[in-house]
């Protein structure tokens, strides 16, 4: 087959100094399914949105059919016929399917839009491409599998010939993943290009031709799908560059402190985000998650920490059943967290540090008289923990989304660390910071489990996740498939197995990280 | 109580509901295009004064009545712009630069007619013109319909016309589509090669140059001259009815109407014992009424559907932090 489209040594470095791709080679055929996988993060999403338009490589450049192209603009990329369906669907809900389907290239009668004429558009380009999808009905009635399909039918109908999808099934019951699979391959038949990203590699098998693994902003290779197996693409795909070493005794598990128990939680796709998980946590031990992300640690975390709602299942925290109980209880019952998103859910950025110090304790007698909040306290305690965290900021009152990532953690970490927690919850507490601020976290980590926490580690960062632990579970699919007693004692290529779902435990073997 | 009843169901009553809707109407419409581009037109009501204002001067600098209208059309068109080149060019906050715009007018509007008519109070030095009204013939002989609708300003015909423009405009033409997209989703809009600022600047052009023939129907319709903040909070109440008659052109009708009525009637209560005040008071009585009982009945449709839903719609209602 002839090479359709090639990206020659793409290299992007985001703003915050993250180098999203290193000099990335990537080419696709003409009349093929490309897949594209690698961890979060690997640079693969980076990589598409450069090919269309919505962000610009700093180096590299991009040929289509042997000519280079400029492709500055999601408008510049539809007009080379390079299409994308996103994750998030760019439709407007009020309106029909065909009025989505034709929107910014209506076809008009005199100074009308010709509503006929895209009905029929739609139903036409519905059965050329076996996308069925009813013209009239309003977007928003519409399920997620019929929203994709107008997705595609709207890159169709701006004459898109290469297709780029990212993690279609992500949203997808398992029917509607066949479904889509079926229509994709009749795609292929009438001679469109697909690039398929995805983690899941079940999937890159079923449907692609050839797939091109990443991983941190490189491609680690290029391949026929039939000539490798979900192993090899797995051993590529899951691996540490740099091994980082925690320095750290043996644990010392004592009593459960968090009790997890057929735990079932709902995504606000209503699908079994996590689907009736049972684990304990102890004090003295960190427990970690391992997991390509989206499997359901988000929606475990949420659970637990009462930012989400339990649907099934028990919760509880020294024997007290956290469902039904308040954000502020939850806490009040002992449990700290250090949220994934730290700037919408670890800190108010407009504050000062020191309003987010104690931002937890706005009420306690420690820091509000009757009338007034005690400034003096206030001011002593955000001194104290500006040392003891080494929070670099001009000021107790400088802004705190002023800061760097890493002091932004350091400051969420000091307030939710500092509260005498018996059990944390710590979901990706290093993520995007630098490696001075990410030692002291782990280090802080450590210690507190050695005073006697409990610790529950979510992490994406395989690194992380294997260094940091004392045992540790895989989740995959919203369900736990694997439990390593001794983090160190599993190797990587093992957890990448269990990790992307090719390899589970037994239940009894699961059913060790139960400790009652 | 009989009184009241005799004057309300009198076919004079409906004509001057009519007649004190239509600057309501308009408004309303003016609100509606803005608003379903994505855009605050708080400004409806300084733009209405600024182009009653303009209604009075250039028909009494030509002596034309139409000029009149076009200056004033062309003047809710250009405060219109301005308010989106403050909003969507300069990025300041649409509400704030809205209600600068109203008090200027305020303001300006005085000081511009002093400059004008050497008073500060009314236009009535000006020898301004008014729009003619029109007897429509075959319903102006039929008795009570022919009272109500017939014998008035060209302009109040002109508003519920537009009612039907808006209509069409909004919901047929290519550019409809485009202003409802940009209002919903303009993400979704920008990707499909959609000007989102370009469309918002001209929603509001048009939201503006709506409440300028409101303005023209207030100084040359309604009475024959300008007068100080005559147009009082009629721009306001043009936001409630928008929001209140669910964003439609036909909702936005209706609410126009149930403002205007109440309007009508405090005028004919101020013959009676009862004061206006409290009669003003009511259509913003009844909106709150309306809105609470609206809200209401969804709440509990929801609920409904959440609970046929089963156990997963359960999880999303108890969720105290589902919004993510």
């Amino acid at each position: 087959m002839d090479e359709l489209l090639r990206m020659e040594g793409i290299t992007k470095v985001y703003p915050n100094g993250i180098v999203a791709n290193k000099n990335v080679d990537f080419s696709v055929r003409a009349g093929e399914i490309h897949g594209l996988v690698g961890e979060n993060g690997a640079g693969k999403s980076t990589l598409m949105k450069i090919l269309f338009g919505l962000n610009q490589a700093e180096e590299g450049r991009i040929t289509l059919e042997g000519k280079e192209i400029r492709v500055d603009s999601p408008y510049a990329a539809i007009g080379h016929g390079i299409g994308m369906v996103h994750q998030h669907f760019m439709l407007v809900p009020s309106l029909t399917a065909a009025e989505n389907l034709v929107m910014g290239l209506e076809p008009r009668k005199g100074i009308y839009l010709d509503i006929a004429a895209a009905i029929r558009t739609t139903e036409e380009l519905g059965k050329k491409y076996n996308l069925i999808v009813d013209p009239k009905a309003t977007v928003r009635d519409l399920p997620v599998g019929i929203k994709q399909r107008l997705e595609i039918l709207k890159a169709l109908f701006r004459g898109a010939r290469i297709l780029i999808l990212d993690e279609p099934t992500a949203v997808l019951t398992p029917q509607e993943t066949e479904e889509l699979f079926s229509q994709l391959k009749l795609l292929r038949e009438q001679g469109n290009t697909i690039v398929f990203i995805s983690h899941k590699l079940n999937e890159i098998k079923e449907l692609c031709d050839r797939v091109t693994i990443m991983r941190s902003g490189s491609v680690q290779g290029t391949f026929d799908v039939s000539s490798v197996d979900e192993k090899d693409i797995s051993r590529l795909m899951v691996g540490r560059d740099v091994i980082l070493e925690v320095e750290k005794d043996e644990a010392e598990p004592a009593e459960t402190v968090l009790k997890v128990r057929g735990l079932v939680v709902f995504d606000r796709f209503k699908k079994r985000a996590v689907d009736g998980v049972s684990f304990s946590v102890r004090r003295g031990e960190i427990l970690g998650i391992a997991g390509v992300e989206g499997n359901g640690q988000g929606e475990l975390v949420e659970a637990i920490t009462g930012l989400g709602a339990i649907a099934a299942g028990e919760v509880s925290v020294n024997g007290k059943d956290v469902d039904g109980m308040s954000i502020r209880e939850i806490r009040e019952a002992g449990v700290c967290h250090v949220p994934e998103d730290r700037m919408t859910y670890g800190c108010a950025p407009n504050l000062g540090v020191e309003a987010n110090l104690m931002s937890c304790n706005h009420d306690s007698p420690e820091f509000t008289g009757p009338v007034f909040l005690k400034g003096k306290e206030i001011r002593a305690n955000s001194q104290r923990l500006i040392a003891e965290y080494a929070v670099k900021c001009s000021s107790p009152l400088q802004e705190v989304g002023m800061l760097s990532g890493g002091n932004i953690q350091k400051v969420v970490v000091a307030r939710e660390f500092s509260s005498g927690p018996s059990l944390i919850v710590a979901d990706q507490p290093t993520r995007g910071i630098d490696v001075g601020a990410t030692e002291f976290i782990r280090a802080r980590l450590v210690e507190l489990r050695d005073a006697g926490a409990a610790v529950l580690l979510v992490s994406a960062d395989l690194n992380e996740v294997m260094e940091l632990s004392d045992s540790l579970i895989v989740m995959y699919g919203g369900k736990i498939r694997a439990y390593a007693p001794d983090a160190k004692a599993v190797g990587e290529e093992e957890l990448g197995l269990y990790m992307l779902g090719l390899k589970n435990q037994s239940s009894e073997e699961i059913a060790r990280v139960v400790h009652d | 109580m009989n009184q009241v009843l005799s004057l309300i169901f009198a076919p004079e009553f409906g004509y001057s509901v009519l007649r004190v809707t239509t600057p309501i109407l308009f408004a309303t419409l003016g609100a509606l295009i803005a608003d379903k581009a994505g855009v605050t037109n708080i400004a409806l009501e300084g733009i209405m004064l600024i182009a009653a204002l303009s209604g009075v001067v250039f028909s009494a600098i030509t002596g034309s009545a139409g000029v009149g209208l076009l200056a004033a059309v062309a003047a809710g068109g250009l405060v219109g712009l301005f308010l989106a080149y403050c909003a969507l060019k300069l990025r300041t906050d649409i509400i704030l630069s809205g209600i600068a715009i109203n008090l200027m007018a305020s303001g300006g509007t005085v000081f511009a007619l002093f400059l004008i008519a050497g008073d500060k109070g009314i236009s009535s030095s000006l020898a301004s013109k008014v729009l003619p009204k029109l007897t429509i013939p075959g319903i102006s002989s039929i008795p009570v319909l022919g009272t109500i609708l017939s014998g008035h300003n060209v302009l109040t015909y002109l508003a519920l016309a537009m009612v039907a423009v808006t209509f069409v405009f909004l919901y047929k033409t290519p550019i409809g589509l485009r202003i409802r997209a940009v209002g919903e989703n303009p993400n979704a809009a920008a990707s499909v090669g959609i000007g989102v600022t370009k469309i918002q600047y001209m929603a509001l052009a048009l939201s503006g140059m709506m409440a300028g023939l409101g303005g023209a129907y207030m100084s040359m319709g309604y009475v024959s001259w300008f007068s100080k903040n005559m147009t009082a909070g009629r721009g306001f109440i043009a936001l409630a009815a928008e929001a209140m008659g669910g964003a439609t052109p036909l909702g936005s009708l209706l609410t126009s109407l149930l403002f205007g009525f109440f309007d009508a009637l405090s005028n004919t209560l101020q013959l009676m014992k009862i004061p206006s005040e409290f009669v003003n008071m009511l259509p913003y009585a009844a909106t709150v009424v309306g809105l609470v009982v609206y809200t209401v009945q969804k709440t509990r449709r929801e609920r409904v559907a959440r609970e046929a839903a089963g156990p997963t719609g359960n999880a999303a209602a108890s969720g105290n932090g589902a919004t993510r």
